[in-house]
């Protein structure tokens, strides 16, 4: 099974590299954050994001994108990680997308994956309802009316929710006697009726949004999949999201990592580069291997999700807590030993601690994981 | 069917005829390992007649060339057969350092006589090899070594003392470092000799370790005629052998980290510690530790994996396996302090039937060389910091 990429893959790599480096440094991500931008990321360049193909990775092609598989969208997300340009790619043009593409009705998938492949359109997907990841445990209810369903609820953690044209909400689904019958995926405007959002801007300069929800009302068209069993569907959604989130978390630990090692060669102390230290090098070589065996384990997950993303979940935890430990590790060592330099807002380095915290917080954190892949593993 | 299924197909067949029952149960202790040579106990016919067979067949060294015992497999097919055998629950049908560390160095830099002389006789499982390269005052800095070899005409004569030279006792020819000029720098005047424990003027004797086990021996070299043919490479070129030799070593050592015939470790600690009503492990501290664990081992084997593909596609770097030897060590050090805790009481015991003598407290025990044979974990840090990172002076 392939844990390295072929040539094509390769040259996709290149060109995302390419593109983000000229189109979108991490001075791109200074400039929205420093002008507050009410939208966080820029529209224009998210276009281009479509033209490119990038934002259509994941959708097929009769709707409007390239439909390759989630090694190649994992590739544009670790170049992400690099640069760390903020975008809907996660939201928008992963999690959205694969919901729709694997289960939307024909009417949900015309309407909106060319939009979302284009990068004309943004959708988010809320499901988070506390400060912690807990896709089980569902506040929000869904209930039965006579032609539809009313969903009652408060959404956190809404990334892109404030300018999304439209909510995937996972709801807990009831009968009009309040009976539990399971957890549904609903599409809904974003300006419907009895929706408010209340836009938060996080510490990585990226927005998100609390979104309540308060008797609106949908049809049944407004269903993804099948009613009442959206818990397989939105698993392999998530996991999907996971993966990309491990391959942006091993692009920032790359990045830090090089910046870092860069630094420890030319940075002069006691008359000699500090990088003759044994006390650095050692942390650096253990820090090397750590990050190795991020990209192993995501490299496997991938693969393992290419081909049954069943079978692949204990992988997929396996790998987000791997990253997430790595990536934790390379930002905190590269801020130490950047020494007060790693500490001002006029170095990258702080950049892109803050967007590994939230990326290593978005769909469960290492804790949640560990104890996924535990439970997967019956212990 | 392509090639490789095929033989894959017929692996699967010759195997599933020829390996004894005895030998598709699960490896328990050090007692089930075939190390072959010359004093070798079989531990019983099936393991002896398992050897044999695999032996006739070039597979207990699949990829050497036929002409020196082996099969000559390609890669793949050799990936093929160790699935099959991992499939069948097929034990390893011998083990041996002449196998891991001798052969590959033979191959690459022993003269035709050399390999036609020893290989063979590794494949068969005739010769047990030991490894003389520690000494009391040259361990993480090796090339120090002061065990002497001088040429007198057709022979030298090698005096000098090597320490953790594993199963010197029980080996039959020893692969040792010499210093052969001790005028040059010190990696320079290195050689590599090979000769016969029997020899007159060897001697070794064994050195208790805390486990209460003694696979480690001391051994003298005192006035030991070693025939000059038995030079391998050039005269004070031995160094570079010395390093590929270790290359081998620390991808074995780090082999150590993928234990995939041993049980899982949550397998393990739920069946010591129990389980809650919802199925968790009833410690839940413990249960933390060990899926984190099971976790960096799943990376550490899958990291093991990406290796050998990146090699096979010409992109990887021999410095790699300090990278590995260092993570696998310290991996199979966490595997076992988590199984002291899982087992608790049961683990202190030392002797008696019940615990099998103490097997898990003196294999934890064990474990704790890991991070010492073959390179301690910081000379492997200092090899990464410096091969693969580019880092001064280290």
């Amino acid at each position: 099974m392939p844990l390295t990429i072929n040539d094509e893959q390769q040259m996709l790599r290149d060109s995302a590299q390419a593109f983000l480096g000229e189109r979108a440094p991490v001075l791109h991500l200074r400039k929205l954050r420093d002008s507050a931008d009410p939208i966080g990321f820029d529209r224009q360049l998210w276009r281009a994001f479509g033209e490119m193909g990038f934002a259509g990775v994941l959708i097929p092609e009769q709707h409007g994108g390239v439909g390759l598989g989630i090694v190649e969208a994992g590739i544009i997300a670790e170049q992400l990680g690099h640069t760390l340009t903020p975008s809907p790619f996660l939201s928008s043009a992963v999690l959205s997308a694969s919901a729709l593409a694997r289960a939307g009705s024909t009417a949900q998938q015309a309407q909106w994956l060319p939009k979302i492949a284009s990068g004309e359109a943004v959708l988010a997907l809320a499901l988070d309802e506390t400060s912690n990841h807990r896709p089980r445990t569902l506040a929000t209810t869904a209930t039965a009316t006579r032609d539809g369903y009313q969903l009652d609820g408060e959404k956190c953690f809404v990334v892109d929710g404030h300018v999304a044209d439209a909510l995937l909400v996972c709801a807990s689904t009831q009968s009009s006697d309040g009976m539990q019958r399971g957890t549904s995926l609903f599409l809904i405007d974003a300006h419907a009726p009895g929706v408010t959002r209340e836009r938060t801007t996080m510490l990585d300069a990226h927005n998100a949004s609390r979104i309540t929800l308060r008797g609106v009302q949908v049809t049944g068209e407004a269903l993804v999949g099948e009613p009442d069993t959206a818990d397989a569907l939105l698993s392999t959604v998530l996991d999907i999201g996971r993966l990309m989130l491990c391959m942006e978390l091993i692009g920032i630990a790359d990045e830090v990592f090089a910046r870092t090692l860069a630094y420890l060669k030319e940075r002069k102390q006691f008359d000699r580069t500090i990088g003759e230290f044994q006390a650095l090098q050692h942390r650096m070589a253990a820090l090397y291997c750590d990050i190795e065996l991020a990209r192993a384990i995501t490299a496997r997950a991938l693969d393992a999700m290419g081909a049954d993303p069943v079978a692949a979940r204990a992988t997929v935890s396996a790998a987000k807590v791997r990253c997430c430990a790595s990536a934790n590790l390379a930002v905190c060592e590269a801020v130490q030993m950047h020494g007060g330099m790693g500490m001002t807002d006029a170095f990258d380095i702080g950049l892109y601690m803050k967007r590994a915290r939230v990326a290593q917080h978005w769909l469960g954190d290492a804790n949640f994981h560990a104890d996924r892949f535990a439970q997967l593993n019956a212990y | 069917m392509s090639e490789l299924e095929t033989f894959r197909a017929e692996t699967r067949a010759w195997l599933e005829q020829n390996c004894p029952p005895e030998m598709r149960k699960p490896v328990t202790g050090d007692a089930d390992i075939c190390w072959g040579g010359r004093r070798f106990q079989f531990q019983s016919p099936a393991q002896q007649q398992w050897m044999q067979r695999m032996a006739e067949r070039g597979w207990t060294v699949p990829t050497w060339p036929k002409e020196y015992g082996g099969a000559g497999l390609s890669k793949a097919q050799e990936q093929v057969l160790r699935k099959t055998m991992r499939e069948l629950g097929c034990r390893s049908p011998l083990d041996s350092f002449g196998i891991w560390m001798l052969g590959p160095a033979l191959l690459r830099y022993g003269s035709q006589e050399q390999k036609l002389e020893h290989l063979p006789k590794i494949a068969r499982g005739e010769i047990r090899w030991c490894q003389g390269y520690s000494e009391p005052n040259a361990g993480s800095d090796l090339a120090s070594l002061q065990t002497r070899a001088e040429l007198h005409g057709d022979h030298f004569v090698v005096n000098g003392q090597k320490i953790w030279t594993s199963y010197a006792d029980k080996a039959d020819w020893i692969f040792c470092l010499v210093r052969t000029d001790f005028g040059a720098k010190k990696h320079t005047g290195i050689s590599f000799l090979l000769f016969d424990m029997q020899s007159p003027g060897v001697s070794t004797k064994p050195i208790m370790l805390i486990s209460g086990r003694s696979p480690f021996c001391e051994t003298f070299f005192d006035d030991v005629k070693v025939p000059a043919r038995n030079l391998v490479g050039e005269l004070n070129a031995g160094w570079t052998i010395a390093k590929y030799l270790l290359t081998h070593e620390r991808e074995m050592i780090s082999g150590i980290g993928d234990r995939s015939a041993v049980p899982p470790l949550g397998r393990f600690a739920a069946a010591k510690v129990g389980t809650d009503a919802a199925g968790c492990l009833a410690d839940s501290m413990l249960r933390a530790d060990v899926a984190r664990f099971e976790i960096d081992e799943l990376a550490f084997r899958s990291l093991l994996e990406r290796t050998g593909e990146l090699a096979r596609k010409g992109q990887g770097d021999p410095a790699f396996s300090s990278a590995l030897k260092y993570y696998g060590a310290e991996l199979n050090k966490r595997r076992y302090e988590l199984m002291m805790s899982a087992a608790g009481s049961d683990a202190l015991e030392w002797e008696g039937e019940r615990s099998s003598d103490g097997a898990l407290a003196r294999a934890w025990l064990r474990t704790k060389a890991n991070s010492i044979e073959g390179g301690t974990s910081e000379v492997q840090l200092n090899i990464v910091a410096k091969r693969l990172l580019g880092l001064p002076g280290a």
